[in-house]
């Protein structure tokens, strides 16, 4: 097991998070009532609790390098539950943005999902299922993946060869470019 | 006028930020101070010797103090410039350590307010005058409100010392929460074993009148001299007459409510007697169930009473008494658990309280003893204790630790073993708080004699799976989710203040804090004590606490108690209000806004409406003379021409403040 080195906390660190995520983390005296009601702590590296402890602990790169960020369904269990009243899941939320900030991305096909769902939706308008799956699966690597579910869907209408027509494609495309401008976080 | 001046280091507490002689040095440039000095500590033996010693040698006749709050050491300051051979009103105190020194950290600006602060006291001495307190004889019997471990600890002390003493109860009996109480922690004795004694010698003294079913209605006078009207509810039993024989219980034909003393695991008849030892052991009639008061029908238990003490046109009736100090005594209620939607809130039969979980394990208690979950009856075998059920959660405004979860928890989870042999016990828990004498080894006890399984971690959710509870928590020392089949989860409540205690207080004038438990006068140094003189706090009404602290504090306030009393005579504060009758045109608005009745019409020599002060009635608060159009009603001490002399100090008329 990795020896944190207590005196040299990261102390910008934690307070980026803070800032970020407008929640005070010394409140968590860790009673593990998110680590309990988590549906994904059986795939975590760094259950909820011990993540909160690690950024109070001020251990920036293995926060950051935690698969348990990419893990997070975003599912607000541990928020809801929180006696200290913390949004653990926006903390969740901030910290995954932190490390795709600083180049981790620990689950890679969790990061490339959610960069084909996002160009998917900039490009349409909406999400576009069969472009979507392709550029996944591409990048990926993974071919096989749920297309047992294809028939199925395909049957039902749900995988549409092409594109539905949506209106305001231009204006949900200028919402991505404002970002990238910086101009929505800003 | 001679004035002196001493301005108190406080070791470095004033001192580290103030510069002490400085502001001696500018004392001296007031108006009629004729000394000044600094001194380390003005409240140590020396430091009072040194006011004492300059009062004599330059002839003071006033002196001025600048230290602490007058809360601290007013009293202090004021019996030595007594031993000096001055009257004790010619002493002010300045503020400079809670007003200064705790607060501002740049000495410079600190210095300049503390000199303020002294100048003004300085303004206000040289309008003092000496005031006599006058005497007056207290009535030598207490009240004691609330019949718990902490009251009937109270009210037995109080009668042993002599005093006659008057203890009401909301119940029907005394006995409180250790009367529901199976066994008592660290020692495993059986509550009311211990407790039921004291309750018989409570029936049996005879300095003692007990009032069950009473509450206080209102509250009248002042230290020495209280009056009290108490409440009796009515019963619909003559309590004189009746022997608890108990034949009306067995025939009562309406027997289907709840029964609160068994935390309505079970049923009750719709009369009464809560348990066999109960004290007073009398029968009552509830009159929300009963079917005679209710809809007319009935009258059996009237019938099968032998000696007819059954009246179902009881009322309730007034008390007066007068007493001479008050000891509150009303205890605490458990924490509300429906309130957390991860126990089910109330949907599960087989997720209960540990107060209902005491219940079940107290042989006089629905089960006779035996564990039985309430859903079937069967005998769990995997039990599942959550610590911390209202404490420590800001989520549902509890964030305060209730004390004495962790320990009753242990002796649960060590009675459970004894109980059922094959049983497990898993306690989820976030810190083990056991600090008490053979508190700590107790709580060991627990996991290594008795094996029960300490998870630390909390709970977040639970279902049913089959006839089982599902309970999913976490175990934060392993960094895991953890999971138990359970038959019985028992949720540790914590304490949170009885209902009808904010209105008890109004009555009494004793503040709650934030969370409703009454505020003692001083943390550490007076911690029996109210702001209200004369009224006394005992056990969990001040706070969370266990049996033996209860039973400590009850013996706390009795001692105090023991002490007013044991003066023949007490002094009243002569910093009462005073009303200049000349002046006077007999308006009367000073007598509706004081808020404690101590103004009265009186008529003068010529027939006039004049008011005039009941002077151990006033206290002092100043309200009549800031109402009073004519200026003529004057509190003494604190009149009009020394705040404003004091505000003048502070703020002075441009003029002056140009001349100077």
């Amino acid at each position: 097991m990795q020896t944190f080195d207590l005196t040299t906390a990261d102390q910008d660190f934690i307070a980026e998070v803070e800032s970020r995520s407008h929640q005070n983390l010394k409140t968590c005296y860790q009673c593990g009532n998110c680590t309990a009601g988590c549906p994904y702590t059986f795939a975590y590296d760094y259950s909820v609790s011990q993540i909160m402890r690690l950024i109070q602990a001020g251990q920036k790169e293995a926060v950051l390098q935690s698969r348990s960020l990419w893990l997070c369904g975003s599912c607000q269990s541990c928020t809801t539950r929180c006696p200290n009243l913390i949004d653990v899941a926006l903390v969740m939320d901030v910290c995954r943005h932190m490390a795709r900030e600083a180049g981790y991305a620990t689950e890679r096909a969790v990061k490339v999902f959610v960069d084909s769902f996002l160009k998917s939706v900039e490009r349409h308008g909406r999400a576009y299922e069969m472009g979507l799956m392709v550029a996944y699966m591409t990048r990926s690597g993974r071919i096989f993946t749920d297309v047992d579910l294809a028939p199925t869907a395909l049957m039902r209408g749900k995988l549409p060869f092409k594109p539905h027509p949506v209106q305001g494609r231009e204006q949900v495309a200028r919402i991505f470019e404002r970002f990238r401008q910086g101009g929505i976080n800003g | 006028m001679r004035i002196g001046v001493f301005i108190c280091h406080c070791g470095s507490n004033i001192a580290g930020t103030v510069d002490c002689p400085k502001v001696a040095a500018k004392a001296l440039t007031y108006p009629d101070v004729v000394f000044s000095t600094d001194t380390m500590y003005a409240c140590s033996e020396p430091g009072q010797d040194g006011i004492i010693a300059a009062v004599k040698e330059q002839q003071l006749d006033g002196v001025v103090v600048a230290s602490c709050t007058p809360r601290m050491h007013e009293q202090t300051f004021r019996r030595a410039v007594e031993r000096a051979g001055l009257n004790r009103y010619m002493f002010e105190m300045a503020n400079i350590r809670e007003h200064v020194s705790w607060i501002g950290k740049i000495m410079e600006d600190n210095t300049i307010k503390a000199q303020e602060l002294v100048r003004m006291a300085v303004e206000k001495l040289r309008r003092n005058r000496p005031l006599i307190p006058k005497r007056f004889e207290t009535v030598k019997r207490v009240l004691v409100i609330g019949g718990g471990v902490a009251g009937i600890q109270a009210a037995l002390d109080c009668a042993d010392g002599g005093q006659e003493v008057v203890l009401i109860e909301r119940e029907q009996s005394i006995g409180g929460k250790m009367a529901k109480l199976d066994k008592t922690f660290p020692t495993v004795d059986c509550s009311s074993c211990v407790l039921g004694p004291k309750m018989v010698d409570i029936a049996q003294h005879p300095k003692i009148t007990l009032y069950a079913c009473a509450e206080v209605e209102s509250v009248g006078g002042y230290v020495g001299n209280f009056h009290i009207t108490i409440r009796r509810k009515a019963t619909y039993v003559d309590w004189n007459v009746c022997n608890g024989c108990g034949l009306c219980l067995e025939k009562c034909p309406s027997h289907k409510h709840p029964d609160p003393f068994n935390e309505n695991l079970c049923t009750a008849p719709s009369i009464n007697i809560p348990f066999p030892q109960a004290i007073p052991k009398k029968a009552a009639i509830n009159p929300q169930s009963c079917l005679k008061l209710t809809q007319g029908k009935c009258g059996i238990c009237a019938t099968v009473c032998p000696l007819k003490c059954i009246d179902y046109e009881q009322k309730d009736e007034l008390v007066d008494v007068d007493v001479g100090a008050v000891i509150v005594a009303t205890g605490y209620d458990l924490f509300d658990w429906h309130k957390y939607p991860q126990y089910g809130q109330g949907r599960y039969p087989d997720i209960i309280t540990s107060m209902q979980y005491e219940r079940l394990l107290s042989a006089s208690g629905p089960t006779g003893g035996q564990i039985k979950r309430p859903s079937d009856g069967k005998e769990p075998k995997n039990i599942v204790f959550i610590q911390c059920v209202g404490s420590r959660d800001r989520s549902v405004d509890r964030p305060y630790c209730s004390g004495f979860c962790c320990m009753y928890t242990a002796k649960q989870a060590i009675l459970t073993k004894d109980h059922l042999p094959d049983s497990q016990s898993f306690v989820f828990y976030m810190d083990i708080r056991s600090p008490g004498k053979l508190y700590d080894e107790f709580t060991r006890r627990a996991m290594e004699e008795y094996g029960a399984h300490y998870v630390r971690g909390r709970v977040s959710m639970i279902y049913p799976q089959d006839d089982k509870l599902l309970v999913r928590g976490a175990d934060t020392l392993a960094g895991t989710q953890v999971e138990v089949q359970a038959d019985l989860v028992v949720l540790a409540v914590g304490a949170e203040a009885a209902a009808g205690a904010a209105q008890l207080g109004e009555k009494l004038r004793v503040c709650p804090d934030q969370y409703g438990f009454f505020v003692e006068s001083h943390p550490k140094l007076k911690p029996v004590e109210t702001n209200t003189a004369g009224v006394y706090l005992a056990g969990a009404c001040q706070g969370p606490k266990d049996i033996p602290a209860s039973v400590s504090q009850g013996s706390a306030a009795a001692a105090k108690v023991l002490g007013l009393l044991s003066k023949k005579e007490l002094e009243s504060d002569p910093a009462v209000a005073r009303v200049n009758q000349p002046r006077c045109v007999g308006c009367g608005k000073c007598i509706q806004t004081c808020p404690f009745g101590a103004i009265k019409e009186v008529a003068d020599r010529f027939g006039n409406p004049k008011a005039e002060v009941i002077d151990t009635v006033c206290q002092g608060c100043g309200i009549c003379t800031v109402t009073c159009p004519q200026g003529a009603i004057q509190l003494e001490h604190f009149t009009d021409n020394q705040i404003l002399a004091e505000v003048q100090a502070l703020c002075p008329p441009k003029i002056f403040a140009n001349y100077e």
